[in-house]
């Protein structure tokens, strides 16, 4: 599917998303609740058949902290990225991909350790590269203060 | 005594657990491994990392464009070209900048020339690991050649920083031609001695095959790129699925085995190291005239949005995500490498196999830390 025909496709599954065509893949902002089943039928949905997690990253967007899924299929090779953020600075909570895609264990653990974010059903939720003393360093709030990093 | 011994069964004991790095041989850098043994069974692995966390993407945010090309160089440092091919490319899409033949057909040279070089690297550590010491020896001696010729064109060694934004930051030195078609020819020459040495070595097939599956599903699941994917026929080369450079001009073939074992992922390098080969083959005498760089601004500044770039390390898919909110440092910069994706499977394909597979098996994956650390 190309990109005009993937955002129809997304609208059929849930016309309140929101779809936006970025300049390279189709954008889907979902809220936080509907994550885990919009994921899991873009997984098993044999038209779309999003087999592959190619990256997870978590945002700081300053008001807001978020994750950006990047999905394509190995199949039909289209590729969707979704977005979901939240509010919540203080406790950050998303459902867990990893039930779905395996290769989402590392990568969330890597964003619950640089940004504070929390997965929900995760099965091993620990710091990754860092001591449990450190903040949350890709925060834009966090507060570098022996200038490890900025000059 | 007598007695005491005959009562020792390794089922029944109870599992025990080792450490295994952070300075252990095999490991290739700084990984620490928790292994759970029960007798000689390893039933669990958990990698601990983060020992060579630089924060380099925290870093990215502070510094320019083409500053960050040096940072790069130092996550794979044996792709450190085609890390910096990756941001270049980002870059420059997201500018619209027309790169002109000659930069393609450059990049892609070099792009090979670091393929193969890594890949002689692994051989002979890989060798190494499994007690081939000679493998060492004649693994680098071969590298060493075309370190030279990088040394000659790039200025470095290893972390060359030859991309920049916009083209490659000197012309390529007069020699460069001559040297990569003699070092072509010499390595055909070579190549058969690595299969003489190893590939056909009964001692090494006791040790590789039937070790580490890895089905298709998991590969694709786990999201594992690279030779290590491709041996379990996971056809995920970057170069073919979505050509960057001059990858569109050339006729190569993707590596693909299918059984996913160790000996699988080895067999995948040599046969890539073949393709290189001819890949530099083709492009080699055509190198298009023209100028070696675009002329770019002192400060380049990426319009306000999100741009991915994928390219195809020696060891799998990198991508980079920058989103840039129109200043001349990027808001966030994600590194999607493909050692931290690797490194995951681990414990799952290790399951099961003895501690002496665990070596192999790691060497298999061709793990570089600073990669996963960041």
């Amino acid at each position: 599917m190309d990109k005009i025909q993937l955002g129809e496709y997304i609208k059929s599954i849930d016309q309140d998303l929101g779809i936006k065509e970025g300049n390279q893949y189709i954008e889907v902002t979902v809220p936080p609740s509907k994550l885990h089943s919009l994921a899991k039928q873009l997984r098993d949905d044999k038209e779309a058949q999003f087999d592959f997690l190619f990256c997870l990253s978590g945002v700081d967007w300053g008001q807001d902290l978020g994750v950006v899924y990047h999905l394509r299929s190995t199949i039909y090779e289209h590729v969707v990225v979704i977005k979901t953020r939240t509010s919540d600075r203080e406790y950050p909570q998303f459902d867990s991909v990893s039930d779905i895609w395996k290769t989402a264990d590392f990568h969330e653990r890597e964003a619950f350790d640089l940004l504070g974010i929390r997965f929900t059903n995760h099965p091993d939720l620990r710091r990754l590269f860092l001591d449990s003393s450190w903040g949350f360093p890709l925060r834009k709030d966090y507060v570098d203060d022996i200038n490890i990093v900025t000059k | 005594m007598e007695e005491k011994e005959k009562n020792i069964n390794p089922d029944e004991q109870q599992e025990y657990v080792i450490n295994m790095g952070p300075q252990h041989p095999s490991t290739h850098g700084v990984l620490r491994l928790v292994v759970s043994l029960k007798g000689e069974i390893v039933k669990n692995i958990e990698p601990h990392i983060g020992y060579i966390h630089r924060g380099i993407e925290k870093m990215c945010e502070s510094i320019t464009y083409p500053q960050i090309i040096h940072l790069t160089d130092r996550m794979d440092y044996l792709s450190a070209h085609i890390n910096n091919e990756a941001v270049c490319l980002n870059v420059e899409k997201a500018l619209e900048i027309d790169i002109p033949d000659r930069i393609k057909v450059i990049r892609t040279i070099m792009s090979e020339l670091t393929r193969i070089q890594s890949h002689q690297l692994w051989w002979a550590s890989f060798g190494m690991d499994l007690g081939g010491l000679t493998c060492f020896f004649y693994g680098l001696r071969d590298r060493e050649k075309i370190l030279d010729i990088f040394e000659e064109t790039c200025g470095g060694r290893m972390l060359v920083s030859y991309n920049c934004p916009g083209g490659v930051m000197y012309d390529i030195h007069p020699n460069f031609q001559k040297r990569v078609k003699d070092f072509i020819k010499y390595f055909r020459k070579i190549l058969p001695e690595y299969d003489q040495l190893l590939s056909g070595n009964v001692i090494f097939h006791e040790r590789s095959k039937g070790i580490g599956k890895l089905s298709l599903e998991d590969a694709i699941s786990y999201g594992i790129t690279g030779p290590t994917g491709r041996g379990s026929g996971f056809s995920c080369d970057v170069r073919k699925h979505e050509p960057y450079s001059a990858y569109d001009r050339i006729t190569f073939k993707e590596i693909l085995h299918t059984e996913g074992d160790t000996y699988c992922r080895y067999i995948t390098r040599i046969d890539e190291m073949w393709e290189s080969m001819n890949i530099i083959e083709q492009l080699i005498d055509n190198i298009p005239e023209g100028p070696f760089a675009v002329k770019m601004k002192p400060i380049i500044k990426l319009p306000e949005g999100e741009y991915y770039q994928r390219v195809e390390t020696a060891r799998g898919e990198l991508g980079v995500y920058i989103i840039s909110d129109g200043n001349k440092n990027p808001y966030r910069v994600k590194f999607r490498s493909p050692n931290f994706v690797n490194l995951s499977v681990f414990n799952h394909i290790t399951k099961g196999f003895k501690i002496a597979d665990l070596v192999a098996i790691g060497g298999s994956l061709d793990l570089v830390i600073p990669d996963i650390d960041r």
